[in-house]
């Protein structure tokens, strides 16, 4: 028993070491360091309480921020999700129907390969492609426009306030969308196709056959990505910071930029730790709140 | 089974293992003093550098590339043959360097440039420099009867100092301005204008001739402030510019200012700004003024550098001081802002730091500058060290403006004390009025509430400018 304890614990101890110094310690010092006023760039700093937290209450910029973060949240894995589910049934049951049930639409195969694409190219790639594609007189969204003869309709839309969130919005739809889509295909192909059969021969339509037989039956996997857009969602730094860096002024702003912002830009590493243990907590409360909302009884296969 | 293993106390050994490395690598431990390395000084080591003390550099690696320091430290290195010399180079500076701060053992000389720079307000403010006044004082490395300070163009002192200490080097020089292509101008017959009038109706025939007038950034609108803020300093003096830098009350509701936001909201209201800027980073709009699509642009003198690829061959870029608001302007239509960049550091716990500070008296030898000079195509802090070495057009045109200018050159310091009021709130200010969503007058306001948001804010250390 001994040597079969000693065994296990020499596979178990040099990953958990590591989890320990690089994961764990890092969100304790943060808490730790919340508390106090360092600046990031001497050993030396005061305990200040709670003042970070109490100044974060009263901080309008991080609160447009945090609103920006709530936006993506609520519309980000709804959207995500049922364009994934739309586009995955497309290729797996959107086809023609025969004798042996249905097929997905021509092109299923090339459909699969192409919308993993975004999957592939970094996070940097997509940002500057993307902002070049924005780009007002050079990119190709308002080139096209012009192409077409519709000018009026060319903007600079990072340069508006009214649009460069959503333009952002957009890119991490673009960027996410794939990836579900294999992910739910994966999901649909293990779905008994006599299932599907079943309810054709019961007269359901596609529609029906999408909300009362695939979703159900995909839900752990619905749910699973739900979560993982939801922290997407809280996140989305890389992205912003690219594209528009927050700009113009703070219409795109997100909460993990302007953490980066407080740290490295202006210095405060006490305050912007406060706003990375806030974040911290509103993930870990997202994603509770998620899993229970969706938790729903398995459908045995 | 008798002994299972139990899930809790591998994870309570975890846990200790966990805690045990948190101590030990804690984000904030580190730290100590020392004296530094010293020598003692005589009238050929006025600083008192110990000879054989290793010296480690830190460049930016950027637009400059690392040549230029390598041929500093070859300086150096005939002067202490006995010094080891440690030279590296790195585009991100503050990654790199941050945690070398915090654990106390920083390198000796720094480059802190680039995108990712170590805050200077925030190295000030936790007395994390070196004083580099003894540099100042002591005499120039090959100008005779002269010392350092004596030899630095102006404005370079008051850039790098905080609350009367010099701290902060600036080593290349950049002159701000107007730019525009002297092959177009003359071309179609264009002159540049010397008052505001004059620019108005030039921009009103260039618009006629299907060019736009201006472009610019609106993604670092604030580029567009630097216009608004020279206008407003040569129209009421750098008294405006040292009350906008002490944040007191209203200095941004001064009357120049207004009159200067006036006049450059005016080339938004009657459309003499290209179409898209808004939406433009600072190379895209910079390289449609380079394809000819604009007239004028508000840059540095870094312009011709950061463009060299793009710009064709005959472009003639040339810089001009804005234009005069008024007959009455305090200072000349001459003068321009010129101002330090490249900002070098000796960190105070720096292990060699009279080292450090030898090293940048070699940097501002005439050798070393004009040295800097032919390799990176750039004006140094050195007043004349630039004296005979042919000079691209945009440079020859930067020249000729610190010429006519004299004494007359200014800076503000808002930017270098208060990081963010300029990068991001008078930057959001910019970008509103040149897309026309604010007025003028709404600009100034808008200003001046962010000023008044960092003057209130306790945990930004306050810098006064005399």
């Amino acid at each position: 028993m001994r040597g079969k304890r000693l065994f296990i614990a020499v596979f178990l101890i040099p990953p958990l070491l590591l989890y320990g110094i690089f994961v764990i310690s890092p969100y304790a010092q943060a808490f730790q360091i919340s508390g106090t006023d360092w600046g990031g760039l001497t050993p030396d700093f005061e305990y200040v309480g709670v003042a970070n937290f109490r100044r974060l209450l009263g901080d309008g910029v991080f609160w447009n921020a945090l609103r920006h973060n709530g936006l993506l949240l609520v519309l980000l894995p709804v959207t995500t999700i049922l364009l994934g589910l739309f586009f995955a049934s497309m290729i797996s049951v959107g086809g023609r129907r025969d004798r042996v049930g249905v097929h997905g639409v021509r092109g299923a195969g090339f459909y699969r390969v192409v919308y993993f694409f975004p999957q592939v190219l970094s996070v940097a790639i997509i940002g500057v492609l993307w902002k070049q594609m924005y780009a007002p007189s050079t990119g190709l969204i308002n080139g096209t426009f012009r192409a077409v003869g519709l000018d009026a309709w060319a903007t600079p839309w990072l340069g508006d306030p009214r649009f460069s969130f959503w333009c952002v919005f957009a890119v991490m739809l673009w960027m996410n969308v794939g990836f579900y889509v294999v992910l739910f295909s994966a999901a649909m192909q293990s779905i008994p196709r006599d299932i599907y059969e079943a309810a054709l021969l019961d007269g359901a339509g596609r529609v029906s056959t999408l909300f009362r037989v695939t979703v159900p039956l995909v839900w752990d996997t619905i749910q699973v990505a739900w979560v993982y857009l939801a922290v997407i969602a809280i996140d989305g730094f890389a992205i912003v910071q690219i594209i528009t860096d927050g700009g113009p002024g703070f219409s795109s702003d997100v909460v993990g930029l302007r953490l980066y912002k407080t740290a490295f830009t202006d210095a405060q590493f006490g305050y912007a730790s406060a706003i990375g243990v806030a974040m911290f907590f509103l993930t870990l409360t997202v994603a509770a709140a998620f899993l229970r909302v969706t938790r729903r009884d398995r459908v045995e296969l | 089974m008798a002994h299972s293993i139990s899930r809790r106390g591998l994870l309570q050994g975890a846990a200790a293992a966990g805690v045990g490395a948190l101590t030990a690598g804690c984000a904030t431990g580190g730290g100590g003093d020392d004296e530094g390395a010293k020598g003692s000084a005589n009238a050929n080591n006025p600083l008192a550098v110990k000879e054989d003390a290793p010296l480690e550099v830190v460049i930016f690696n950027g637009g400059f590339g690392e040549d230029y320091a390598k041929a500093h430290e070859a300086m150096y290195a005939e002067r202490y043959p006995k010094a080891q010399i440690k030279h590296s180079a790195t585009q991100q500076i503050g990654e790199t360097l941050q945690p070398r701060f915090v654990a106390g053992d920083p390198p000796d000389v720094i480059d802190n440039s680039g995108s990712s720079q170590i805050d200077l307000g925030g190295l000030v403010s936790q007395n994390a420099l070196t004083d580099l006044g003894d540099l100042l004082n002591a005499p120039s490395l090959d100008v005779p009867g002269k010392t350092v300070k004596d030899t630095l163009l102006p404005g370079i002192v008051d850039v790098g100092s905080y609350d009367g200490k010099f701290l902060v080097l600036n080593y290349a020089y950049s002159a701000y301005g107007i730019w525009y292509s002297e092959k177009l101008f003359s071309a179609r017959g264009w002159q540049y204008p010397r008052t505001w009038d004059d620019m108005i109706a030039l921009c009103r025939e260039i618009k006629a001739s299907g060019i736009a007038p201006w472009t610019y950034t609106g993604v670092h609108a604030r580029y567009m402030s630097w216009p608004i803020l020279s206008a407003a300093a040569k129209m009421g003096g750098v008294d405006v510019l040292k009350a906008i830098d002490n944040l007191e009350p209203n200095a941004w509701r001064h009357d120049a200012v207004k009159a200067a936001a006036d006049a450059y909201y005016q080339l938004a209201a009657d459309g003499f700004l290209e179409a898209g800027a808004p939406g433009m980073d600072h190379i895209q709009s910079q390289t449609e003024w380079c394809r000819g699509k604009a007239a004028f642009i508000s840059c540095g003198s870094w312009l011709e550098n950061e463009q060299k690829a793009v710009t064709p061959a005959d472009f003639a870029m040339a810089v001009a001081p804005t234009p005069s608001l008024t007959t009455g302007d305090k200072l000349p239509f001459a003068a321009f802002r010129g101002t330090g960049s490249e900002p070098f550091i000796v960190p105070a716990k720096a292990k060699n730091a009279r080292g450090g500070l030898e090293y940048l008296r070699v940097m501002l030898s005439k050798k070393g500058a004009a040295d800097f000079t032919r390799k990176v195509s750039s004006l140094t802090a050195v007043s004349g060290a630039s004296d005979g070495i042919p000079l691209p057009t945009g440079l020859t045109s930067v020249t000729k403006m610190i010429g006519a200018a004299g004494p007359d050159t200014f800076n503000w310091l808002y930017n270098s004390f208060y990081r963010k009021l300029e990068r991001q709130l008078v930057n959001a200010a910019c970008a509103d009025m040149f897309a026309k969503r604010i007025n003028a007058s709404q600009w100034v306001d808008r200003c001046q509430q962010a000023a008044d948001s960092i003057a209130k804010d306790s945990s930004i250390k306050k810098y006064k400018r005399v």
